[in-house]
């Protein structure tokens, strides 16, 4: 008895097991017939972890409240560095808030974005639904660590930026169950329209061109050409193309060949023409000592532009040795928080050429 | 008989006709009569003036011919390198010119930012794989494609998991596509602003792609298609890029893909997986895609509502605009090149259209004045690339380059005015214009707008 016993129960054990792989199998190829042993269904808790998405309509949206007091202070701490104290800061990214009035609260839709007098688009000028904050937060910020905040932080952030624009009080609690209404306040709510040629293939066009062959303009006007000062802000052209062949890059190191002697007449090319073929000229050391990861010529980076430098130390005495202290020292709070680096490397005559350079405007 | 010297001519690059000595004697001691002279002279011989056209072949010496032709070369009486000493390999030491480039200051953090193609180098329509362009929006990485997964749930009767093991097996597709980025040529909406066809055209490249039908993996899973009209596309980076694709337009050809010009995607462009869209803006072929949601409404995803949205005259964004639009560029010559020499020149571009396939594309001389037709070169396939020629003989006056590109929906490729009449200065995306080059009678091309 005891070993039939045994011998059932073994059997009981066995068709158990054999319940469960057919269980198993049952469960991975559910739904495959017609690809069999590939892929299997997601668990509860897979689909939970990976769709965190949140929809216009609010699908998806954990429930969760955080306030503004709250917004700031995690502002403060991870926001900040990037997008600015209010995040009005253009440094890193364009700004987040600005532009948007009480007004545009009540219309929703953002003046500023017809008069052209706003210098930035900002993200609160466009984004039409709050639902695209509180998932692009939730999902992708902060920008170095994604996905390290928790929904309560993420609503008392999008709380933060909203009470920013003037769009909730500076109390205000935003929660999965107040969230609706500040959606009817968003102040570019009205600002979007899909009725336009490119959602389908077989929308309609906006605008199609002419087929004329023959005679088909008055006369050829250019109304834009590459300005002067923007022929080397990519580097030299002429080292990025093939150095044979029948079409060869333009040496924009060199000014345009019709400013060489004998092309027009023009007169002849000056040394400091050509200055930036010799070893160590000054736009050479600029960029082989990294000033220009955060200077450009005419554009602000992570520093102000070679012409802004330029522009704010014209004609004013003593620049020169200012600038030379501040490039080999380093320095901060006169063109924003970041500060510049001390650049104890270089010699005192590369120290100069360069702050010549950069006061002449690069030239 | 003809001489040797006309029938291999050494052309010397007008750029390159002071000697490095006599650049660091100017630097060093100014110009003075004699320098003058000689600069003169110099330039005189490798432009030939601007009234005379350009440069003049250079003599041989003994008169008896190419030294390359006359003299023994290096590869020839010496032993080569084994096969297989680069098991992968690399382009020739001397195309190190042609790689991907950033555009100072186009934006601030290279891990948001982008490398364009230089299209000025290439040929025919597929790009090659180190060479397509990069876009991210949070930094690349690595993926582990042992570890990779990809999600499909939503409106579908069972959600599914796949890994790269179960995805390989499944019935495949290549097909050749190209991918541009809504924001190509974005940069010219207001006025010329970047120098080459690199930086004007280069977020677009062409890739024969591999992967299993987006409508398979659907059917597979029991979608919805009655009611789920929107399929959000979620990627594996920090970013967790997401967008929504709208099934009705892009189901019959939306491919999962894992492979590019036969081999797996590069990392910086999705590796192990990412959507390819045909015709769609490629910042909608997710790369590291690891979610597919079957919906009923599109997302809003921050992509869909602060960026990739163009702004018209009115303050209206227009949103979700996908499609990118008949569109085609010279790209040799092109913007920053130089011709050397007056005489006979294939010119050479690229054409293409996200609804379709191109039937036609012409070329003008004249800054849109007359136009000719241009060879198109087959094959010809739908939303992909099309590769054009042109005849020219360039006779050493200034001219305007141009091409225009017809779909076969009988679409034309406008000018930059007609598209600024209609959508203002302001938009960014979706610039399809016809693109100028200037030439100069002394050979150099740049990047011009005309009207």
């Amino acid at each position: 008895m005891y070993k039939l016993g045994k011998s059932i129960a073994r059997l009981g054990l066995l068709s158990a097991g054999l319940l469960a792989a057919n269980f198993a199998y049952a469960q991975s190829t559910q739904g495959s017939a017609k690809f069999p042993g590939v892929g299997r269904n997601a668990t509860p808790a897979e689909v939970a972890a990976w769709d965190i998405d949140v929809r216009p309509d609010f699908k998806g949206l954990p429930k969760g409240s955080g306030s503004v007091d709250q917004g700031q202070t995690i502002w403060e701490a991870k926001c900040a560095s990037c997008h600015g104290i209010f995040g009005e800061s253009n440094e890193i990214f364009t700004p987040i808030t600005g532009g948007t009035t009480k007004d545009d609260v009540k219309t929703g839709r953002v003046a500023s974005l017809a008069d052209m007098k706003q210098p930035q688009r900002t993200t609160l000028m466009k984004v039409p639904t709050v639902s695209t904050l509180w998932d692009y937060i939730y999902r992708a910020m902060p920008w170095n660590a994604p996905r390290s905040l928790t929904p309560d932080e993420t609503y008392a952030l999008v709380a933060f930026i909203l009470s920013i624009g003037e769009v909730v009080p500076d109390d205000f609690v935003l929660s999965n169950t107040n969230i609706a209404e500040v959606q009817a306040k968003m102040p570019n709510r009205n600002g979007m329209t899909r009725k336009h040629g490119f959602w389908n293939v077989k929308d309609k066009p906006d605008v199609n061109g002419s087929s004329c062959m023959n005679n088909c303009v008055p006369f050829v006007q250019i109304g834009s050409t590459l300005p002067d000062f923007a022929r080397d802000a990519h580097g030299n052209i002429a080292e990025q193309n093939r150095l044979y062949g029948p079409y060869r890059g333009a040496d924009t190191t060199k000014p345009p060949i019709s400013k060489l002697p004998g092309a027009s007449g023009e007169g002849l090319a000056h040394a400091k023409d050509t200055h930036a073929n010799a070893p160590k000229g000054a736009a050479a050391l600029f960029k082989n000592e990294n000033c220009s990861a955060c200077h450009a010529p005419n554009a602000k980076l992570v520093g102000p532009s070679i012409a802004d430098i330029s522009a704010k130390y014209k004609d004013q005495s003593g620049a020169l040795d200012k600038l030379m202290a501040k490039v080999k020292n380093g320095g901060s709070g006169v063109w924003g928080s970041i500060p510049m680096p001390p650049q104890s490397q270089l010699s005192d005559a590369d120290r100069k050429t360069l702050v010549e350079w950069v006061l002449s405007g690069g030239k | 008989m003809e001489k040797p010297a006309n029938r291999a001519r050494l052309v010397k690059a007008p750029e390159h006709f002071i000697s490095q000595e006599l650049i660091a004697d100017i630097n060093a001691n100014g110009l003075d009569e004699t320098r003058r002279g000689f600069l003169r002279k110099g330039f005189m011989s490798a432009v030939g003036g601007a009234a005379a056209g350009l440069a003049a072949p250079l003599a041989f010496a003994a008169g008896e011919g190419d030294p390359a032709i006359l003299e023994k070369q290096e590869w020839q009486t010496t032993l080569g390198k084994n096969v297989a000493t680069m098991p992968y390999g690399v382009p020739s030491i001397y195309e190190s010119n042609l790689i991907r480039r950033e555009s100072p200051g186009l934006t601030r953090v290279s891990a948001a930012s982008v490398a364009f193609t230089p299209l000025q180098g290439l040929f025919g329509t597929i790009t090659p794989n180190g060479l397509h362009f990069e876009r991210h929006h949070q930094g690349w990485y690595n993926l582990n494609p042992e570890t990779h997964r990809l999600m499909v749930n939503g409106m579908v009767k069972n959600a599914r998991v796949f890994t790269m093991n179960d995805l390989m097996r499944l019935p495949s597709v290549s097909r050749t596509h190209f991918i541009e980025c809504g924001a190509n040529t974005g940069l010219e909406w207001g006025n010329v602003a970047v120098p080459t066809v690199q930086y004007t055209h280069g977020m677009l490249s062409c890739c024969e792609f591999t992967g299993v039908p987006l409508k398979v993996l659907l059917d597979e899973c029991g979608a919805d298609l009655k009611k789920g009209k929107f399929l959000l596309a979620e990627g594996g980076d920090g970013s967790g890029m997401t967008r929504t694709i709208n099934l009705e337009s892009c189901l019959d050809d939306t491919i999962v893909a894992w492979s590019m010009n036969g081999e797996m995607l590069r990392p910086e462009n999705g590796f192990p997986l990412r959507l390819v869209v045909p015709g769609v803006q490629g910042v909608s072929w997710v790369k590291w895609l690891r979610r597919l949601e079957v919906g009923d409404m599109p997302w809003n995803a921050k992509d869909e509502a602060v960026h990739y949205i163009e702004l018209m005259p009115d303050g209206i964004h227009r949103q979700y605009a996908s499609i990118q639009e008949c569109k085609s560029v010279i790209t040799t010559p092109s913007g920053g090149q130089q011709l050397l020499d007056k005489g006979f020149y294939n010119v050479s571009g690229m054409a293409w259209s996200g609804r379709g396939k191109i039937r036609r594309v012409d070329v003008s001389f004249d800054g849109g004045n007359n136009w000719r037709q241009a060879r198109l070169e087959t094959p010809i396939l739908t939303k992909s690339i099309t590769r054009f020629n042109i005849d020219w003989v360039w006779d050493g006056s200034p001219a305007i380059l141009q091409s225009r590109a017809v779909d076969d929906t009988g679409y034309i490729q406008p000018a930059i005015k007609t598209l600024r009449n209609v959508r203002g200065t302001r938009s960014i995306y979706h610039n399809n214009a016809i693109q100028s080059w200037k030439l100069d009678s002394n050979g150099e091309v740049s990047n011009v707008q005309v009207g």
